[in-house]
């Protein structure tokens, strides 16, 4: 316990005074999260919209005007048929179209609720969905009641928030500081000798192993803890589930990405070719085949059988459930094994390849 | 002398601190160390020679532990390095070349870090701390980061945190490579000092001169051990085999003039001057220089000199690989410049780059 102990504390004071690894590990997450908050979200203004106002009434033209003076929209064209609106927005002159149909005024009037229809450009998805946000809003406030907006997301059907993405963001930041920082730290070490040096004293493995590993453990929780927090302020990620739960979740995840780590470590003698494998092993995979960017169900099956053996696939579901949804944990427990497997065949890999490695 | 059957020094009576019994470590077909058989006793400084990649590194990794050997058996401080690796590694310290420290941490907590990964606890791990930086004359430096500390400093440090934990045994990879002649002046009165107080020091080395400073050394090359003893010892091998030192403008072409001379065996390039191996004591000097002149050589001197190690060295190699005279024109190539305190590398490591013509050529020469 003294060993592990001395090594725990050596890694601490060279991660202190290491000013790389420091930035990689406290501002990369940082500056992924307003990267991908600002392209995910943020005001968008000035929507360019076309507008086929079909009733001609006080009421619909009051709506429209609802609309525009919401600073949100600026009504670009008006339009007297769909086909004229389709062209507007395959031109792009429109990114939105409001469709007010006949009967509007009457509808509200009569205390019924009038079906309205917003057409979105769905490029991109993000600002679709914000867009749909705001124009709900809008609807739902002016006058009358309750007006039903019916979306129609012509190129993207599969909707997704910034709150969608968010866990994919942490999956993503945890695999950067836990298996990057683990396997340069112990590569940088063979680079430097001092990793020879450790093996020719009477270390046992775990103990180097459970040092070396538990500094990125905790930097890694607080680092995912920073993002919870900033994407709850920042982008009001609601925190529906238990926090215990969610800190479960995430150190099962660590566990097995510093076990990737390790993993690397045994196999890479220089940081350039450790940085790589960690690149090809864990970045792209939890990037593209998590389900954190593209959705794992329109993935070709042979695609779709690889992300079955992609940690992060099973994270982000649990990460989802219990931030978005608030789902006992218990429910996830298929994640929850699929993790385990995954720290403990990472671990278990790990040791025994570094134990043979001191042979 | 034969040199099939090395100088064996007087076989101590108390236990040796290492007793290596055909230690043999193959990697696939290459067979990195072949058969070797040594003891070195306590308290003993002993000086393991040898070009690079001649075996040193791969015997001293299986004697501490980190390597297994293939054949042959090695106690080490009394305990078989085969079965119980990581026994050993309670009793031996170890220091490489590279000062393998942790740059970011300051002189004290590269102390506090190898105390704590041997385990040792904190009262004891004070009085080291103490005797280390004392020893190391790094007082009023306990602060500063180790890549602040220029080469003797560190390397002093190096050698603390390797016997923080008061090992009876001590390795020395290349202990002082890169570093000026007053630190390792100051390092060697160090090991001295390690082994008057009965600490058993096993170094390889590169540096002839620090050689000539071990009691005993032992000759690797090629896997195998090729001479052990004393220095004076291993140097009688060139007992009966006279050296000509001959000093000249035009060595190159005296060392043409002098090869397949009767009464020479062979001849070697020592910085600018020509050593001539004779084949008996009977050979004359004059005879030489009368060949030499009769050449069109010009002699600014000629002598016999002492053999020094360095040419036991090449005379092992030599030997070893079966060396003809063919060679001796890349050698001269190759070690024109090299200094007579040069590392023994640069003249060794010629006979790597040998083609296997050169063997059969010989062979059917002699």
């Amino acid at each position: 316990m003294r060993k592990a102990l001395a090594v725990y504390r050596k890694e601490l004071r060279q991660i202190r005074r290491d000013r790389r690894t420091l930035m990689t590990i406290v501002f990369v997450p940082a500056f992924f999260l307003l990267l991908y908050g600002y392209a995910l979200n943020w005001d968008i203004k000035h929507i360019a919209l076309a507008v086929q106002d079909r009733d001609q009434t006080a009421e619909s033209r009051a709506f429209v005007s609802a609309f525009v003076n919401s600073g949100y929209f600026d009504r670009v064209a008006d339009a007297w048929s769909p086909a004229e609106i389709d062209r507007l927005l395959d031109l792009n002159t429109a990114r939105a179209a409001l469709i007010v149909p006949e009967g509007f005024g009457r509808d509200l009037t009569a205390g019924r609720t009038p079906q309205v229809q917003m057409l979105i450009n769905g490029e991109n998805a993000n600002t679709a969905t914000t867009v749909m946000g705001y124009a709900g809003n809008i609807a739902r406030s002016s006058g009358a009641a309750l007006v039903g907006v019916e979306a129609r997301i012509w190129f993207n059907p599969e909707l997704r928030s910034t709150l969608f993405l968010v866990p994919g963001l942490i999956a993503y930041i945890l695999m950067i500081t836990a298996v990057i920082s683990t396997a340069l730290s112990v590569v940088r070490e063979k680079e430097s000798g001092t990793m020879e040096q450790v093996r020719m004293a009477p270390i046992d493995t775990f103990s180097f192993i459970v040092g070396k590993s538990i500094p990125y453990f905790f930097i890694s929780l607080a680092s995912a803890a920073l993002i919870i927090l900033a994407a709850m302020a920042l982008f009001g990620l609601p925190m529906r589930g238990n926090w215990v739960s969610l800190l479960f979740a995430m150190s099962l995840f660590i566990a097995g990405a510093l076990g990737t780590g390790l993993l690397i470590s045994t196999v890479a003698e220089t940081q350039q070719v450790a940085f790589q494998a960690a690149l090809l092993s864990s970045f792209l995979p939890t990037l593209m085949l998590s389900g954190f960017i593209f959705p794992i169900s329109s993935m070709p099956t042979a695609l779709q059988l690889i992300t079955t053996i992609v940690p992060a696939r099973y994270f982000l579901v649990a990460l989802r459930g219990i931030v978005l949804k608030g789902t006992p944990i218990v429910l996830l427990w298929p994640q929850m094994v699929a993790l385990t497997i995954y720290a403990l065949a990472m671990l278990t890999l790990a040791s025994v390849r570094l134990a043979r490695e001191r042979r | 002398m034969d040199s099939n059957a090395p100088a064996v020094a007087a076989i101590p009576t108390d236990r040796p601190a290492i007793d290596v019994r055909g230690l043999t470590r193959r990697f696939g077909q290459f067979v990195a160390v072949d058969n070797v058989t040594f003891d070195v006793r306590r308290g003993e400084i002993f000086g393991f020679l040898g070009s690079n990649g001649a075996g040193k590194s791969t015997t001293i990794r299986m004697l501490c532990g980190l390597l297994e050997p293939t054949s042959g058996t090695a106690s080490v401080g009394g305990i078989d390095v085969g079965t119980d690796p990581e026994g050993v590694k309670t009793r031996i310290g170890y220091m490489s070349q590279r000062f393998s420290l942790y740059e970011l941490l300051t002189v004290d907590q590269n102390i506090q870090f190898f105390g704590g990964i041997y385990g040792l606890d904190a009262r004891k791990l004070a009085e080291r701390r103490r005797f280390v930086i004392e020893m190391a004359g790094l007082a009023g430096r306990e602060g500063t980061l180790a890549r602040d500390l220029a080469g003797g400093w560190r390397q002093r440090l190096a050698l603390g945190c390797a016997i923080l934990h008061e090992p009876a045994i001590l390795f020395l990879d290349e202990p002082t490579g890169g570093v000026d002649p007053l630190s390792r002046r100051q390092f060697w009165r160090l090991i001295d000092t390690l082994a008057q107080s009965g600490v058993t020091v096993l170094v390889t080395t590169h540096y002839l001169d620090e050689a000539e400073r071990c009691h005993r050394v032992a000759l690797i090359h090629a896997g195998k051990l090729a001479a052990i003893g004393t220095t004076s010892e291993v140097k009688r091998m060139f007992e009966g085999r006279p050296i000509l030192e001959i000093r000249t403008s035009s060595a190159v072409d005296a060392m043409r003039v002098l090869d397949g001379a009767p009464g020479v065996e062979k001849t070697s390039l020592f910085g600018t001057a020509v050593h001539a191996v004779l084949h008996s004591r009977d050979e004359s000097t004059d005879a030489i220089a009368a060949r030499l002149r009769e050449a069109g050589i010009t002699i600014d001197t000629i002598g016999p000199v002492a053999p020094s190690l360095e040419d036991v060295f090449l005379d092992v190699v030599d030997r070893v690989s079966g060396s003809g005279q063919s060679e001796r024109a890349q050698r001269v190539s190759h070690a024109s410049g090299a200094g007579r305190g040069a590392p023994a590398s640069e003249r060794a490591g010629e006979s790597e780059g040998r083609s296997p013509s050169d063997g059969n050529d010989k062979a059917s020469r002699a």
